[in-house]
C-alpha cells in the first residue's frame, strides 16, 4: 500500500506515563502557576490583598442582598446567614476565576501552543490551580469570619476536602473543554463571560436553596449548588451534606472532568493550526 | 536499534485558505441556512499545500542544514518535526528526546526576572526543575548575564533576551537538536560562540537540525543539506554543492531577462584542491567566466568584483584594466576568460559580481550579482574585510 495514503500517523515516543513525563509535566504544571500567580501579584499594587478583595466583595454585596430581604421579611438576620455567605461566595469566586482563566490560557499562551511542544493541557490546569491558589489565601480571613460569627468547627469539616475536590474536577472538566473550544470559535470567552455573570441568580450564593420552597430542587440541578449547599451544611451548621445531591454532582464533576479531557485531547493535534 | 533519527515519509501538509469559520456568531447562522436548505456561502477558497511529499532521513549524529527562502516551507517542516503540527498526509518517526527551538525566548515572560525565566523555559522545553537547578549557574555563566539574572527581561535588551534564550536552550542535552534562525540574533561574539556551542552538541553525538539563511553558519555545521523550495525538497546532498545550487537558483530569479549582445554563460570559482565554496585566507583562486555572443560585438571587457556580506565593493578590477585586449566576437562565438586572485580576505562570506561592460560607452551588456558566494575561514580572528595578517610583536606597559 501506497505510504502517501496511510492514515495521517504521527509516529514518535507517544506520551506514555513513564516516570519522566510524569516528573515533567508536574515540574510544568508547577512553573506555570507560579508564572501566573507571581504575574498575578507583581502586577497589582495591592499584591495578597488582591485575592481577599474578589470574595469580599462578593461577600459585601451577599450581605446587602439578604439585609434587604430581611427587612421586607421582617425575619432578624443572623450570624448564620453572614457565615453562610461567606463561605459560599469564596468558592464561588473561584469558580468564576477559574473558568474564566482557564477558557483564554491557550490564547494567552498562543506563542508557546505555536512555537514549542509541551503538554498543553498543563496551561489550563495551571489557570485552575493558581485560582486555587487565590483560594487558599483567601481562607485565613474566611476562618476569621466564622470564628467572630460562632460557627462550631466540628467533625464534619472533614468533608470539605472532598466537596473542593469535587469543585476543582468540575472547574477542571469545563476549563479544558472552553479552552479548546475558545481556539476554534474565538467568540466563546464572550459568552463564557456572559454566562459567568449572570450565573449568580441561578447557583445559591446570596441566598439557601431552602429558602425556595418548590423551586429547590430545579436551582440543585445547577451541579455547582449542591457543592456550595454541601460546604455551608458541614462548615457552618456541622452537618452531613445530602448524599443524594452530592452523588448527583460527583457524578456530573466526573463525566465533565473526563469529557473536557477527551474532548481537549482529541482537538490538540489541530491546536497549532488553529491560533 | 536503526542507526536512523529522524525519517520523514510522504509528509504532506494542507492548510485551508480563505475564510474559516472561528466563530460562533458565524457558524450558528450557517447552520441554520444549510438546516433550511438554502445554499451555505461558499467558505473556502482554496487550499495550500504548505508540505509537499517531505522524503528525507537524517542518520544520527548527523548534521543536517535546511535552507529555501522565505515561504518555502521550513519552519513549517520543523513545527512537523517537533510534534508541534500534525501532517495531513504522511508520517514522521523521531526516535529520540527531540528539543526544538523554534524561537529564541519564547515563553519569556517580561515581567519575570532573568533566573525566573530561566526556570520557566527550561521546564517548558522539557527539563525537570532540578535539571534546570544543577545547569542554571552554567546556563547563566553562558549567556554572560550574572549582572542582570535577577532583573525582569522587559528592562533586557532583544539581544540579551536572545542570549538568555539560546543559552537555556543549549543546555537541554537532547539526542536530537533542531534550532531555526537563531544565529540572526546577538552580537558578532554571541553568534560565534552560539555556532561553537551546536559544534560541540553535535561533536557530542547529538543528531542536529539547522535551519539558516545563514549560509555560512550551515557550510562550517553541516556536512549534508536539503534545499527547500515552495514546499517541496529541491535538493539533498553534500552542503557545497547544495549551496551552489540555491545560490545558483537565486542568482537565476534575480537576474533580470535582458537581451544583450552578449551574455554570461557560467561563472565558477575553484581553489587548487576543488574546493568551490569554502577557502583559507591567502588561498590562490581562479574565477572562470564564460560569455557567449548573440550578435556580433568589440571592444567588451569582463569586470570581476569582490563584496562583502553587505555587497559593499572590496575590490574589482578588469580583463581590460589589466592591461589584456578587450574581448571582440563573432555572432554565436563563445570566450572564457580566466582570473587568478590571490585571496587575502578575513574570516566571513563574501560575494563575486562579474560584469560585461564596453568602456568607451559606458555600457553594461550582462551583470551577475552574485555570482558566486563563497566562505573565507581564518584560524586567527580578523575582520574587516582586508586581511592584513596581522601579529603582535610588543606589548608594553608604562606608568607616568
Amino acid at each position: 500500500m501506497d505510504a502517501a495514503a496511510r492514515d495521517p500517523a504521527l509516529e514518535r515516543s507517544p506520551r506514555r506515563a513513564t516516570g519522566r513525563t510524569a516528573h515533567v509535566l508536574a515540574d510544568l504544571l508547577y512553573v506555570l502557576t507560579a508564572r501566573d500567580i507571581k504575574i498575578k501579584y507583581k502586577q497589582s499594587v495591592m499584591g495578597l490583598m488582591w485575592a481577599i478583595l474578589m470574595p469580599a466583595i462578593i461577600v459585601g454585596a451577599g450581605m446587602l442582598v439578604r439585609v434587604a430581604m430581611s427587612k421586607m421579611s421582617g425575619a432578624p438576620l443572623s450570624p448564620d446567614s453572614l457565615a453562610s455567605i461567606t463561605v459560599k461566595a469564596l468558592p464561588w469566586a473561584f469558580f468564576i476565576s477559574a473558568v474564566r482563566f482557564a477558557t483564554n490560557s491557550l490564547t494567552s499562551n498562543a506563542s508557546l501552543v505555536t512555537k514549542i511542544n509541551c503538554p498543553r493541557i498543563a496551561f489550563p490546569a495551571a489557570a485552575v490551580l493558581s485560582a486555587l491558589f487565590d483560594l487558599a489565601v483567601a481562607i485565613i480571613p474566611v476562618v476569621g469570619i466564622l470564628v467572630w460569627c460562632g460557627v462550631p468547627f466540628g467533625a464534619a469539616l472533614l468533608w470539605v476536602p472532598l466537596l473542593l475536590a469535587l469543585l476543582v474536577l468540575l472547574v477542571s472538566g469545563l476549563g479544558f473543554a472552553l479552552a479548546a473550544a475558545n481556539l476554534f470559535f474565538r467568540d466563546v470567552k464572550y459568552i463564557v463571560e456572559v454566562i459567568l455573570t449572570f450565573a449568580i441568580f441561578f447557583t445559591p450564593v446570596f441566598y439557601e436553596a431552602d429558602m425556595l420552597g418548590e423551586w429547590r430542587f430545579w436551582i440543585l440541578l445547577n451541579p455547582v449548588a449542591p457543592l456550595l449547599e454541601g460546604l455551608r451544611s458541614v462548615v457552618v451548621l456541622n452537618e452531613t451534606p445530602e448524599i443524594g445531591w452530592l452523588i448527583y454532582s460527583s457524578v456530573f464533576s466526573v463525566v465533565v472532568f473526563v469529557g473536557g479531557w477527551r474532548l481537549f485531547y482529541t482537538l490538540e493535534p489541530a491546536f497549532a493550526d488553529r491560533v | 536499534m536503526s542507526d536512523v533519527a529522524i525519517r520523514f515519509d510522504h509528509v504532506s501538509k494542507r492548510f485551508a485558505l480563505g475564510e474559516r469559520f472561528d466563530s460562533l456568531r458565524d457558524l450558528v447562522p450557517s447552520l441554520a441556512r444549510r438546516v433550511l436548505g438554502r445554499p451555505a456561502e461558499a467558505t473556502r477558497s482554496g487550499d495550500f499545500w504548505a508540505l509537499k511529499d517531505i522524503n528525507f532521513e537524517v542518520r544520527k549524529g548527523e548534521a543536517l542544514g535546511v535552507v529555501g527562502h522565505n515561504g518555502a516551507g521550513k519552519s513549517t517542516m520543523l513545527k512537523h518535526l517537533a510534534g508541534i503540527m500534525v501532517p495531513t498526509k504522511g508520517r514522521i518517526e523521531v526516535d529520540g528526546r527531540l528539543s526544538a527551538l523554534i524561537e529564541v525566548g519564547a515563553g519569556f515572560h517580561p515581567d519575570l526576572t532573568g533566573r525566573e525565566n530561566v526556570f520557566l523555559n527550561g521546564v517548558i522545553l522539557g527539563m525537570t526543575r532540578g535539571e534546570v537547578a544543577r545547569k542554571f549557574d552554567e546556563i547563566v555563566e553562558f549567556s554572560g548575564l550574572a549582572t542582570f539574572i535577577d532583573t525582569p527581561v522587559k528592562r533586557y535588551s532583544s539581544g540579551m533576551y536572545a542570549r538568555l534564550g539560546f543559552s537555556v536552550a543549549a543546555h537541554l542535552d537532547p539526542d536530537i537538536l533542531v534550532i531555526d534562525e537563531v544565529l540572526s540574533v546577538g552580537d558578532f561574539a554571541f553568534q560565534g560562540k552560539s555556532l561553537q556551542k551546536m559544534r560541540s552538541i553535535a561533536a557530542g553525538g547529538a543528531t542536529v537540525l539547522f535551519v539558516s539563511h545563514n549560509l555560512k553558519a550551515v557550510s562550517e555545521l553541516c556536512s549534508r543539506t536539503v534545499l527547500m523550495d515552495a514546499g517541496a525538497i529541491a535538493d539533498d546532498g553534500p552542503t557545497s554543492e547544495v549551496l551552489q545550487s540555491y545560490l545558483a537558483r537565486e542568482r537565476a530569479k534575480l537576474r533580470e531577462e535582458r537581451q544583450g549582445h552578449v551574455r554570461f554563460r557560467s561563472v565558477a570559482m575553484r581553489n587548487a584542491t576543488g574546493s568551490t565554496v569554502r577557502f583559507k585566507p591567502g588561498e590562490k583562486v581562479w574565477v572562470d567566466v564564460t560569455s557567449h555572443a548573440n550578435e556580433a560585438c568589440k571592444n567588451v571587457a569582463v569586470v570581476v568584483q569582490v563584496l562583502d556580506e553587505q555587497l559593499g565593493d572590496v575590490f574589482n578590477t578588469s580583463n581590460e584594466r589589466l592591461g589584456h585586449p578587450p574581448i571582440a566576437l563573432e555572432k554565436g562565438q563563445s570566450c572564457s576568460v580566466t582570473f587568478e586572485l590571490d585571496l587575502h580576505l578575513t574570516n566571513g562570506t563574501f560575494h563575486v559580481g562579474v560584469y560585461l561592460y564596453q568602456y568607451e560607452v559606458q555600457r553594461e551588456f550582462d551583470k551577475i550579482l552574485p555570482a558566486v558566494t563563497f566562505f573565507v575561514e581564518s584560524d586567527v580572528d580578523v575582520r574587516g574585510g582586508a586581511n592584513l595578517y596581522p601579529k603582535v610583536v610588543a606589548t608594553k606597559v608604562t606608568s607616568v
